[in-house]
């Protein structure tokens, strides 16, 4: 497997939407390499016949009646919101330009 | 003359166990209030300052002590009400500042939600509040719970009390800390990796990580959700599977919660007996790469169990070796997932950057300045595992790795009916001694991560001293089984404790009252994390 890149790293964090700056990629990829080396075993030990588990215990889906709940007020919703208005978030735009 | 008998009344009491101060409040002996005050005072006397402990983030005196009034009037007014009092009714907890409460700040020790007030508590905090426990305040962790020190928290590192220059462990530093010094009797924390047993390991305290599913989650702001459970941190085996008990069964609200609760655990641990108990020392989990004192106690514990009449062989889990290397995939690939949410837009701390800019633009400032490193690093990480040409290399191969873990414990526990272990490699390091060494840190959860893996329960009881440091011991059982580890561990706790004479806490240094060196105000009145920069 090719090991973690400096651009690589920038691209996660621009997925992960967490601004970094050059000395930032710099010491996360340093890291990052130190780690993915230690665990890069994982990927060598089970072979195909090997299920995954994704939960510890086995569960199936659990259903239950669609009925209405306690809910949050729209006030209590919004009271720790960065910014409100007319009763709804207000967020930055999602554009350019906008 | 009369302030000192006083002084000592009040040390008597907050060193009792979490029962005897619900015992003594039955019979009225003692009120909450007096007893809430107590722990009050002990919180003022050694948790602020520049040696303090800084074990909690808030101090919640007003409502903790109107909690304890209401216990009080309940008792005295006798009848039906006061019999159906929850028998831990009264005596004071704190809670872990990633569960979330009415009335009090959750930080979960980040900068991302400092200042912010839930709207609703977790279900774990309901219970406390229909049992009428009162509530101390919330207490430090790492950020999010990422960390095995306590030192990732945004809002100052905790001390560990039996040596102020070292780490009480993590995520759940707080926690075992405030049990370890006296400031509260029980404590809640949420075990991911290790994170309750860590901490009580390094803190001569004793933490509980029930069974996957046998305590809601509902309420806990989560890192991983295949691994994360919250359970009980108390100063004694009994006092923790009581306060699990109280905790635990179904919650709809989780649908991950188990439907049958997890019954007889203190009960299983008055039993005090192992005669018969078959124990199972795990070979993968000693050896290289633990301190010699940690071993010397553990075997140690070992010989003491067999001396009570269990039968101790050894086994093998040959896949543990990968649980490590499992484990650090998939625990970062949950938690940049789980930790999505915070992005500035519904709550938590919005930053905009200078030139101002799009959502996008301000979801990357914002989560650029309320993410701590440690943060950053296992959301970076979690998103390279999950990445496109990586997944199945990575997430999908430490997904089998647990497969075969769940299946070595499988095997293992037909031949036992515990298993045993140190809990922790080492004892407690020094403040900062691993903070720039991301590896190190994660090399301290050898051997409690892979019960977080296969979903089974395990605990920390303290095993003594290691050059004057607590060491703890693991004892691990199959998923639901949590009554035969609290029995095993209840065991191996009174045969120590007769040996040393008294509770390991009887060796524990006393604390400075660190007041003088406090600004004038910061007492016993509302203190929450964020304006101080401690």
């Amino acid at each position: 497997m090719s090991a973690i890149t400096r651009e690589d790293v920038a691209h996660l964090a621009r997925l992960a939407h967490i601004r970094m700056d050059e000395q930032e990629l710099d010491k996360m990829s340093g890291e990052l390499a130190v780690i993915m080396d230690a665990v890069a075993a994982v990927s060598e030990v089970a072979g195909d016949d090997v299920p995954p588990t994704s939960h510890p215990i086995p569960l199936t889906n659990v259903f239950r009646e669609d009925e209405p709940g306690e809910m949050l007020s729209q006030e209590q919703a919004l009271a720790m919101a960065p910014e409100a208005e007319d009763g709804q978030f207000r967020v930055p735009a999602i554009l350019d330009g906008e | 003359m009369s302030e000192t008998t006083e002084t000592t009344e009040t040390n008597d009491l907050i060193r009792l166990t979490a029962l005897q101060m619900a015992e003594r409040l039955r019979v009225g002996e003692i009120t909450s209030v007096e007893l809430t005050q107590a722990h009050l005072d002990r919180i003022a006397a050694v948790d602020g300052g520049e040696r303090g402990v800084h074990a909690f983030l808030h101090v919640n005196a007003d409502e903790a002590l109107a909690v304890a009034a209401e216990v009080d009037a309940i008792r005295a007014a006798g009848g039906a009400e006061a019999e159906a009092l929850h028998p831990l009714a009264g005596v004071p907890v704190a809670v872990k500042d990633n569960i979330v409460t009415i009335g009090q700040p959750t930080t979960a020790g980040s900068r991302m939600l400092e200042g912010w007030m839930s709207p609703y508590d977790a279900t774990v905090v309901t219970k406390l509040r229909q049992a009428r426990l009162p509530i101390l305040g919330k207490t430090n962790l790492d950020e999010f719970a990422m960390g095995g020190s306590t030192e990732h928290s945004a809002f100052g590192n905790t001390r560990n009390p039996w040596d102020l220059d070292r780490i009480p462990g993590g995520s759940g530093g707080g926690s075992a800390a405030a049990v370890a010094s006296f400031m509260a009797p029980l404590a809640l924390g949420s075990d991911t990796g290790g994170s309750i047993r860590q901490p009580g390991a390094v803190t001569g305290t004793v933490g509980a990580k029930p069974t996957y599913g046998g305590v809601s989650r509902y309420g806990v702001i989560a890192m991983a959700s295949s691994l994360d459970q919250i359970g009980p941190v108390a100063r004694t085996v009994q006092d923790a599977a009581a306060l699990q008990e109280l905790l635990g069964g179904h919650d709809a609200k989780d649908s991950t919660s188990l439907t049958e609760p997890l019954e007889g655990l203190l009960t299983a641990a008055r039993q005090h007996d192992v005669t018969g108990l078959r124990i199972g020392i795990v070979s993968e989990l000693k050896g290289e790469g633990y301190q010699e004192g940690v071993l010397e106690r553990f075997r140690e514990a070992v010989t003491v169990l067999q001396d009570a009449g269990a039968e101790v062989i050894e086994v093998s889990c040959p896949h543990l070796k990968y649980a490590l290397g499992a484990y650090y995939l998939i625990m970062p690939s949950e938690a940049s997932s789980n930790l999505a949410k915070f992005d500035g837009v519904r709550y938590g701390n919005r930053v905009v950057p200078e030139e101002g800019g799009t959502i996008e633009q301000v979801m990357g400032a914002t989560r650029a300045a309320g993410f701590g490193e440690e943060v950053k690093r296992r959301i970076i990480l979690g998103t390279y595992a999950l990445s496109a040409g990586y997944y199945d290399a990575y997430y999908g191969s430490a997904q089998k790795i647990r497969t075969l873990v769940q299946r070595d414990f499988d095997e293992a526990f037909s031949k036992v009916d515990v298993l045993i272990s140190p809990t922790s490699p080492t004892t407690a390091f020094g403040l900062g001694e691993k903070i720039d060494d991301p590896l190190a840190m994660y090399l301290n959860d050898v051997a409690t991560i892979p019960a977080n893996l296969a979903g089974i329960p395990g605990i920390s009881v303290p095993g003594g001293l290691a050059e004057g440091l607590p060491v703890g011991v693991q004892f691990l059982a199959p998923a639901r089984g949590d009554a035969v580890m609290y029995r095993a561990a209840a065991a191996l706790e009174s045969r120590l404790e007769q040996a040393w004479g008294a509770q390991l806490w009887a060796q524990a240094p006393e604390l400075d009252d660190t007041r003088s060196t406090q600004p004038v105000g910061v007492g016993t009145a509302d203190r929450t994390a964020g304006g101080e920069n401690r």
